[in-house]
């Protein structure tokens, strides 16, 4: 009902065929257009170069100030053995090279991904400025010093009944082009795989990524071995290109550049870098050439980049792709205006009864004991002794700052507990991860949303019924997310279920915040939990909303174990079985909701504390 | 041959530059720690702190003149920069702050390669500070004994500023919490602004006093910035004390190992950022759970 974003994959390969198609008319009209073909080569390297970069910075958001050393790593391992040490096979070097890079770009990311945002930039700047020194000095036997390595070959390629070489100029242009174009078709690959859909998700909320269940650090990790293989691939084509592998490929500047192209041409589009290398190199010749500016044209380079990051965030290919989607929602006004007129569908499957739903035995699903989390001096959780039955609801009451959250963080193993142990189906989980946490069927829906905004609704849900179908960690980089089997049914169902079917194609940011909160109940819930915690689901809701969202959390508590926090008490009683009451973070009391509606202490705490935050 | 005047002599060298990157980074740090801003242009702004000292040094002659001129006038751009320019990404994500400082840092680079060229340019310490002085077992230059005395004092200042007067409460409290901070009726903005300039103050002064010990190019800033992040990651982001000590650690590592073999200064730098990565994440001093 709304543009998507990315229309062009309705029919599949057409990207590839484009691209393949611009690449071969390249030669042919950019003569007339006064572009020298060392130019267009260059464009092309740093095009490749860019979009590995751009998987690891558009797609995963880690911004990277340091892959001039994955760049001149590539370069410098193909350059020697093209040069010092004789290795004939240039195509054979260019792949050892780029599998260096990866390799060195596999030990950096063990230290720079240890650390996230800032962080992340400066150390790697720092590890770059170490590959530039020890280039130039400890290793200057191997890789020239600052002279660099002359005389790289070009490649031949022998297939029998004639020999195609590749030289300089044009003549090396098909070898380029159809590096890139390679290049291009993998990574296209890489975005639609399901590591693509898991990377976008780190970028949009790595917290909730995690916790839906993946293995966050080993996807970095992954994006940022990608982008060192291109990069090294892209380095040692430079080395091809100039006949010369120059020591300042590991240069600052280098990766500065990189980052600039990549902005300006625009992020997350993986054609973004070429366009901006290309802008980047017209505008160096046209300002230097034309407009005799000399060393002044990087000032106005400079100007440009500082004003495209202030105003067009998305760079020239997110503009023009913003500009065509808002042209084509003009025309679809009166299209979109009937179809918003459609109440989002609601029919959930009436609960049933939900004594019913028991497993197969009733031993404790869950189980916390002496359970204590001390901030400093203050005890937010003491001593708490927990269980739930397989198949119960429980409801978790107790006013504001009676240590419900921490609690629930705890059960999840988002917070280390201080002491105490939390045993989920005979399993002590204490100290796990909140990813593994997941894996095992334990998840929670989070008291403020945590949804992948920039996402939309099905690819929200996508990412977590990901994590159940494919386990916490899978390189399937080559397969379409489409085609993981039993996604789509799940995914269908989930949507289904929580009456957003009908909105699964727009993006979280258009959603009213009940459906924001349903969505944030799918995220939980498509990673099919065995045990769910429902922190607060009803919490800001309009009247009709709650109803709404009460008769779905009947629904689903079918075959599962759940426990909710909420402080709408009717809506909470109406669902649960039995209650437990927290304050001052100890349990006071626990039963069923008829105990606890009469029981003075609760009243007490309630009426007699501060807070007063009885329902109404 | 490492001699045991050449090593002290080294050692002192290292000081001299630790104090230095101390001042700096402290610069970068409070600017983080208060806005959230990491400033990629702060290494520009000591080397334009220099040009700004050079520009004045040339019109007067004086060298007390160039020192004001380099950290007034950088006082002033750190507060245009924060208006015009910084103050709109604060609600942005930190790729996109990172980004624009970044632009601005080429944007100053380059700006003074325009006016002043690429060559190499020189700000001579003034003459009573001149020539070399006997330290007992080494011959040691004056101007880097008084560096190290200007330098110190300027951190002095710095810790009075923060520790000691209502501003440095608020910023310090800023770093803590700049929300409660402006639930609290102050206004978080104008106290940001003071911190940038205050930050690139300090940047501005380091580069035009260190002018005299290595000369100016456009580019000086650049491998400043580089040995200012390994601080700051040493130190613990958003730390005023972990700058100070990250700043020394570094100078003194830089320096000693300069001596053996200066190929390899930078890979005993990366090795102690590594080291301190991986047994303190969050830096010697730094707190938990700042990213």
């Amino acid at each position: 009902m709304i543009a998507n974003s990315v229309p062009a994959r309705r029919i599949p390969g057409l990207v590839e065929l484009l691209t393949a198609a611009c690449l071969i008319a390249a030669p042919f009209l950019l003569p007339h257009l006064g572009a020298a073909p060392n130019t267009v080569n260059r464009i092309l390297v740093w095009g490749l170069f860019g979009i590995g970069f751009d998987i690891l910075f558009g797609y995963t958001g880690l911004l990277s100030f340091g892959q001039s050393a994955l760049y001149g790593t590539g370069g410098m391992v193909a350059a020697y053995l093209l040069t010092r040490a004789g290795f004939p096979h240039v195509i054979t070097a260019l792949l050892i090279g780029m599998v260096a890079a990866a390799v060195v770009g596999y030990l950096v990311g063990l230290v720079a991904l240890r650390r996230t945002g800032i962080y992340f930039a400066m150390i790697t700047v720092a590890i770059a400025e170490v590959f530039y020194f020890v280039e130039f000095n400890p290793l200057s036997e191997w890789t020239g010093g600052e002279n660099g390595l002359p005389g790289v070959p070009t490649p031949r390629i022998d297939l029998g009944f004639t020999t195609l070489t590749f030289t300089t100029g044009w003549a090396l242009y098909p070898f380029l082009a159809f590096c890139y174009f390679i290049g291009i078709v993998i990574a296209l690959r890489i975005v639609r795989s399901p590591v693509g859909a898991i990377l976008r998700a780190i970028r949009e909320n790595p917290l909730r990524a995690a916790a839906v269940g993946h293995d966050i650090h080993g996807y970095k990790l992954a994006a940022f071995v990608i982008a060192a293989a291109y990069a090294g691939l892209a380095g040692g084509l430079l080395g091809v290109m100039q006949a010369f592998m120059p020591p300042d490929a590991f240069m600052f500047d280098t990766s500065g550049q990189l980052v600039m192209q990549t902005v300006i041409g625009g992020r997350g589009t993986l054609f973004g870098p070429l366009v901006g290398a290309a802008l980047w190199l017209f505008l160096e010749d046209f300002l230097q050439g034309a407009l005799k500016l000399g060393a002044a044209w990087k000032l106005v380079l400079g100007i440009v980049f500082v004003l495209l990051v202030c105003f067009l965030r998305q760079g020239i290919i997110g503009g023009i792709r913003d500009l065509w989607i808002r042209m084509r929602g003009r025309n679809q006004v009166e299209s979109a205006s009937t179809a918003s007129s459609v109440t989002p569908v609601s029919h959930v499957p009436t609960a049933p009864s939900h004594r019913s739903a028991a497993g197969p035995y009733e031993g404790a699903i869950l189980q916390a004991k002496g359970l204590t989390k001390r901030y400093g001096g203050l005890a937010a959780n003491q001593d708490i002794d927990f269980s739930v039955a397989r198949g119960e609801i429980r409801g978790i009451i107790g006013p504001n700052g009676a240590g419900k959250s921490t609690f629930f963080k705890m059960l999840t193993c988002e917070v280390a507990p201080t002491s105490g142990r939390i045993v989920f189906e005979g399993r002590d989980i204490t100290g796990k991860s909140v990813t593994d946490v997941c894996q095992l069927g334990l998840t929670k829906s989070y008291q403020v949303n945590q949804l992948f905004n920039k996402l939309t609704v099905r690819e929200n849900v996508v990412i977590s019924a990901l994590a159940t179908l494919r386990g916490k960690f899978r390189l399937d980089m080559l397969r379409n997310v489409h085609k993981v089997p039993g996604l789509s049914q799940q995914v269908d169902h989930t949507l289904e279920l929580v009456g957003l079917a009908a909105r699964a194609d727009l993006p979280v940011s258009g959603l009213a915040y009940g459906e924001k909160r349903r969505l944030e109940i799918a995220l939980a819930l498509a990673s099919s939990p065995s045990l769910l915690l429902l922190d607060e689901p009803l919490a800001g809701m309009s009247p009709s909303e709650r109803v709404e969202t009460v008769r779905l959390l009947k629904s689903i508590a079918h075959g599962r174990t759940l426990i909710v926090i909420d402080h709408d008490m009717d809506a909470l009683f109406e669902i649960v079985q039995r209650v437990t009451v927290l304050q001052e973070g100890r349990v006071l009391v626990e039963g069923t909701p008829a105990e606890i509606r009469s029981d003075a202490k609760v009243q007490e705490a309630y009426l007699g504390g501060v807070n007063g935050e009885l329902a109404a | 041959m490492i001699t045991w005047s050449n090593f002290v002599s080294q050692l002192f060298n290292g000081l001299a530059l630790g104090a230095l990157l101390a001042l700096i980074s402290s610069g970068l740090t409070i600017i983080y720690g208060t806005l959230g801003v990491l400033n990629l242009a702060h290494g520009a702004m000591f080397m334009l702190g220099g040009y700004a000292g050079f520009a004045a040094y040339q019109a007067t002659n004086s060298f007390l003149v160039a020192v004001i001129v380099g950290s007034v006038s950088l006082l002033a751009f750190g507060v245009v920069m924060e208006r015009v320019i910084v103050r709109h990404f604060y609600s942005r994500p930190h790729e996109d702050q990172l980004l624009v400082t970044f632009g601005l840092a080429i944007c100053i680079i380059e700006g003074v390669r325009f006016f002043f060229g690429s060559e190499s340019r020189n700000v001579p310490a003034p003459e009573a500070l001149s020539g070399i002085v006997s330290l007992g077992f080494a011959m040691y230059p004056k101007y880097r004994i008084v560096l190290m005395g200007i330098v110190a004092a300027a951190l002095l200042a710095l810790f009075v500023v923060l520790y000691r007067t209502r501003l440095g409460m608020i910023v310090r409290a800023g770093i803590e919490d700049p929300v409660m901070v402006d639930s609290l009726g102050i206004n978080v903005y104008r106290v940001f602004m003071v911190v940038f300039g205050i930050g690139a103050m300090a940047a501005g002064f380091a580069g035009i006093v260190n002018a005299p010990v290595a000369s100016l190019t456009p580019d000086v800033g650049e491998a400043i910035l580089v040995q200012t992040f390994v601080v700051v990651v040493i130190g613990g982001v958003g730390s005023f004390p972990g700058a100070i000590l990250g700043g020394l650690i570094a100078g003194e590592i830089i320096s000693l190992t300069s001596m053996v073999n200066p190929g390899y200064a930078y890979v005993m730098l990366f090795a102690a950022m590594t080291l301190v990565l991986m047994v303190r994440p969050h830096g010697l001093l730094g707190q938990p759970g700042r990213e």
